[in-house]
């Protein structure tokens, strides 16, 4: 398992492949990533995510760990980063290794639902005006499925 | 003595980032009450709680009634936007 939360940008495809060669017997990989979209006005200049430094990666670390109880996983990658972002940039990115696709599938899901809601991070658009990204329900309701 | 730590528009109102708090408050229901009799800034940022959530000693709680007694840092904050 590794978790990273980090300022500078990384490469979602070198840590992709870097990931896969540190795999061994595994079946399967999943990865996803999340890049800064454009805010609804279509103006936004930059994305700022805040974070809470002494809770971050423990939070992370708990999530993945109810990842590794609740699937056979052989490997898990989450990298997260905080700071001043830009359009098109990468925000995060999670990959899952396993035997089955299943696994590695329904981990990545829950990985990225329960970071989504339960990782303390906190998006703020900078555009015509700045604005605190507000939390969505259905982020909320999509944890009750787990 | 307990650190308490403010993040995204709870820091933005209440206009800091974490100070150390005298406080008798058992709770968290309690320190939040305390606050929000400071002043404006405060009562603006504690003005709706169901818009807050708190964590004590860095672990997410469930509710305001969760106990602070020991702890050493409680922070308040919006839901989070993570991912």
């Amino acid at each position: 398992m590794e978790i990273r939360v980090q300022s500078q940008p990384f490469d979602a495809g070198a840590e992709l492949n870097q990931f896969t060669s540190a795999q061994s017997s595994v079946g399967a990989i999943v990865s996803f990533s999340g890049i800064v979209r454009n805010n609804s006005a279509g103006d936004l200049r930059a994305m700022e995510i805040e974070h809470y430094p002494a809770m971050t990666e423990k939070a992370i670390t708990a999530i993945a760990q109810q990842a590794q109880d609740r699937w056979d996983l052989a490997d898990v990658l989450v990298i997260h980063r905080f700071g001043l972002l830009h359009l098109d940039d990468p925000i995060m990115m999670v990959a899952t290794a396993a035997r089955h696709r299943v696994a590695a599938f329904a981990a990545a899901e829950f990985l990225m639902d329960y970071l989504k809601s339960r990782a303390p991070f906190w998006k703020k658009e900078h555009g015509g005006h700045a604005e605190w990204v507000a939390a969505q329900q259905s982020d909320e309701d999509a944890l009750q499925r787990w | 003595m307990i650190d308490v730590l403010y993040f995204a528009w709870v820091r933005e109102r209440i206009g800091l980032p974490s100070e150390r708090v005298d406080t008798q408050a058992q709770t968290v229901g309690e320190l939040v009450a305390e606050l929000a009799a400071r002043d404006d800034r405060y009562a603006a940022a504690f003005a709706d709680v169901t818009a807050l959530r708190a964590a004590v000693d860095q672990e997410l709680v469930d509710d305001f009634s969760a106990p602070i007694t020991g702890a050493r840092e409680v922070a308040f904050f919006p839901p989070m936007t993570g991912g």
